[in-house]
């Protein structure tokens, strides 16, 4: 079983950085992103603190990089491997095709560490980004905030029924996420309509922890209970609703 | 004789949808079995619970004497398949694949040697979703043959394939026979069945509608042989009375056609023999599986 996990996750690796949109979205974007509005206003000083904004930045682009791959790259996984019928030819192997969900995890868990790592030595040779506060918490963050993403992004693929309505629903559901979020945006600067609406979405809280950790070297313990709520409830819709075929 | 694998009275339904209704059959080992039938006459589901992909609701089913439903790992190990509207990754190379399955059936990786033997070494490093229909048909063989598997089951392998490549096809699952495999071929194609297997069963609307050796099978719905020559001088269908064999003597434009089972030819020349000016073109039809197909399935639409 752990040799057909590491075999599939090997190849599934490969296969990623086969793709250019996905490996585009989830490793260069965020990196031009941090490059361009860090060279624009990264030193500048956020109003009211004395956090610069580039090590503001961060947090949130690593956020970013939890949804895309929570939101937009696994529901196109799943959806387009149970279409296409590759989860019915493993059925039909002596491993479960279990092991090619778990792989994907692991890809997902792979590229997020390595986006989230260039981003930051890149943020931090660039524009002299702080290391985290914690890196405990940080780390813990980003681990819990993508298992609840990545449930997230399982259930949509579970949910809808083609590949194309989960790769829509999937984008519906992440773009407007990502701009209230605070991925972007610092939430402080939103009017209070918009913080109701943004309070409602599950990426703030996966950002909210993230910050916490990185920012504070603090564990939000309100965000965190959330996204474990988040990861329970989007888990069991997920196992329920998924169909092989 | 060996039973590899034996199905007895197998039912399922998907909702209000009968797909198998009552389908017995056996297959035994080393032989090419056929299932055939029109679209939606229950093959794919037969074999999709033989395989364990799904439960049946009623019958009993023993593949290599296991429970399909139950046996898991322990029949996949042992079964090879080729599944319709199956795939690999898009971007997935052949070696790549190859390797991959070999790690997941736990067997050595013997990817050059397969690929050579099947044709693909030269496209070794192309994509899965570059490969024409007949390299996917073959890397999908290659798939299904690389635990040197007891039974192996295809289903509809040569759909869409040229006629070139259906040939090459056939001659590929001949191969597998003569390594001792056992085949179960799903197909739609009379001449596949016709060509391949050693025995047939013709399922239709969920029930086996006939079973046996392709060449027995001809004549069981209706006349087996028919016998036609150009009107003579001189001829009258009385000269034709009574000739054994015969069931129907009719006119048919210019020629007679005379309907019937067995030597009909034989018997037909004998009497046509007496004639002062016999006819030149003689000649006798033997009735196709596809006719006997046809006829089979169209006297089920009817009732």
């Amino acid at each position: 079983m752990l040799r057909h996990v590491a075999a599939l996750s090997r190849l599934e690796l490969k296969l990623f950085f086969r793709q250019p949109r996905a490996a585009f979205f989830t490793l260069v974007f965020p990196l031009l992103l941090v490059l361009v509005f860090g060279s624009v206003y990264g030193g500048a000083t956020l109003p009211g603190t004395t956090l610069r904004a580039i090590d503001y930045m961060l947090p949130g682009y690593i956020g970013m990089i939890i949804g895309t791959t929570g939101l937009m790259t696994i529901p196109g996984w799943v959806s387009t491997y149970r279409e296409q019928g590759i989860f019915r030819r493993l059925r039909v192997t002596p491993t479960s095709p279990v092991v090619l969900l778990i792989s994907q995890g692991v890809v997902g868990l792979t590229t997020l560490t390595l986006g989230t790592l260039l981003l930051f030595v890149t943020a931090r040779v660039a524009f002299g980004a702080h290391v985290p506060a914690s890196v405990l918490f940080s780390t813990a963050a980003i681990l819990l905030g993508a298992a609840s993403m990545f449930a997230f992004g399982g259930m949509v693929a579970a949910v809808a029924g083609s590949a194309r309505t989960a790769q829509a629903v999937g984008m519906v559901i992440y773009f407007p996420m990502l701009f209230l979020s605070g991925a972007l945006l610092p939430r402080q600067m939103m009017p209070l309509g918009v913080r109701r609406v943004s309070d409602l979405l599950p990426l703030s809280y996966v950002n909210e922890l993230i910050g916490g950790g990185w920012l504070d070297g603090a564990w939000k313990t309100t965000a965190s209970l959330v996204l474990v709520g988040v990861l329970g409830v989007t888990g069991a819709i997920a196992a329920r609703k998924f169909r092989w075929e | 004789m060996d039973v590899v694998v034996d199905v007895e009275h197998l039912g399922k339904s998907y909702g209000s949808l009968r797909a198998v209704d009552d389908v017995t059959f056996q297959v035994h080992r080393g032989e090419i079995f056929g299932i055939l039938g029109p679209n939606g006459a229950g093959k794919t589901t037969t074999i999709e619970c033989l395989i364990g992909l799904r439960r049946p609701d009623q019958g009993t089913l023993r593949v290599l004497g296991l429970d399909p439903a139950l046996a898991g790992p322990g029949l996949q190990r042992r079964i090879g398949v080729q599944l319709q509207s199956a795939a690999l990754q898009d971007r997935i190379k052949v070696r790549e694949a190859v390797a991959l399955f070999s790690t997941l059936y736990d067997v050595p990786d013997r990817t050059e040697p397969l690929l050579r033997e099947w044709g693909l070494w030269d496209r070794r490093d192309a994509a899965f979703g570059d490969l024409s229909g007949g390299q996917r048909q073959r890397l999908f063989i290659t798939l299904a043959l690389l635990n040197e598997p007891e039974l192996v089951v295809l289903d509809e392998l040569t759909t869409g394939l040229d006629p070139g490549a259906r040939r090459a096809t056939w001659d590929l699952i001949r191969s597998i026979q003569r390594r001792g495999a056992t085949v179960l071929l799903v197909t739609h194609s009379m001449e596949e069945a016709e060509s391949l297997c050693d025995r047939v069963a013709i399922i239709d609307r969920g029930r086996v509608r006939a079973l046996g050796a392709p060449a027995e099978l001809v004549g069981s719905g209706r006349t087996a042989t028919r016998v036609r020559f150009t009107e003579p001088a001189g001829f009258s269908l009385a000269l034709l009375e009574g000739v054994r064999g015969a069931e129907r003597v009719t006119r048919d434009g210019a020629g007679v056609l005379v309907e019937g089972d067995g030597p009909l030819l034989v018997y037909v020349a004998e009497r046509l023999a007496r004639l002062p000016d016999p006819p030149v073109d003689l000649r006798s039809e033997r009735s196709t599986l596809e006719e006997t197909f046809l006829s089979l399935v169209g006297e089920t639409k009817e009732s």
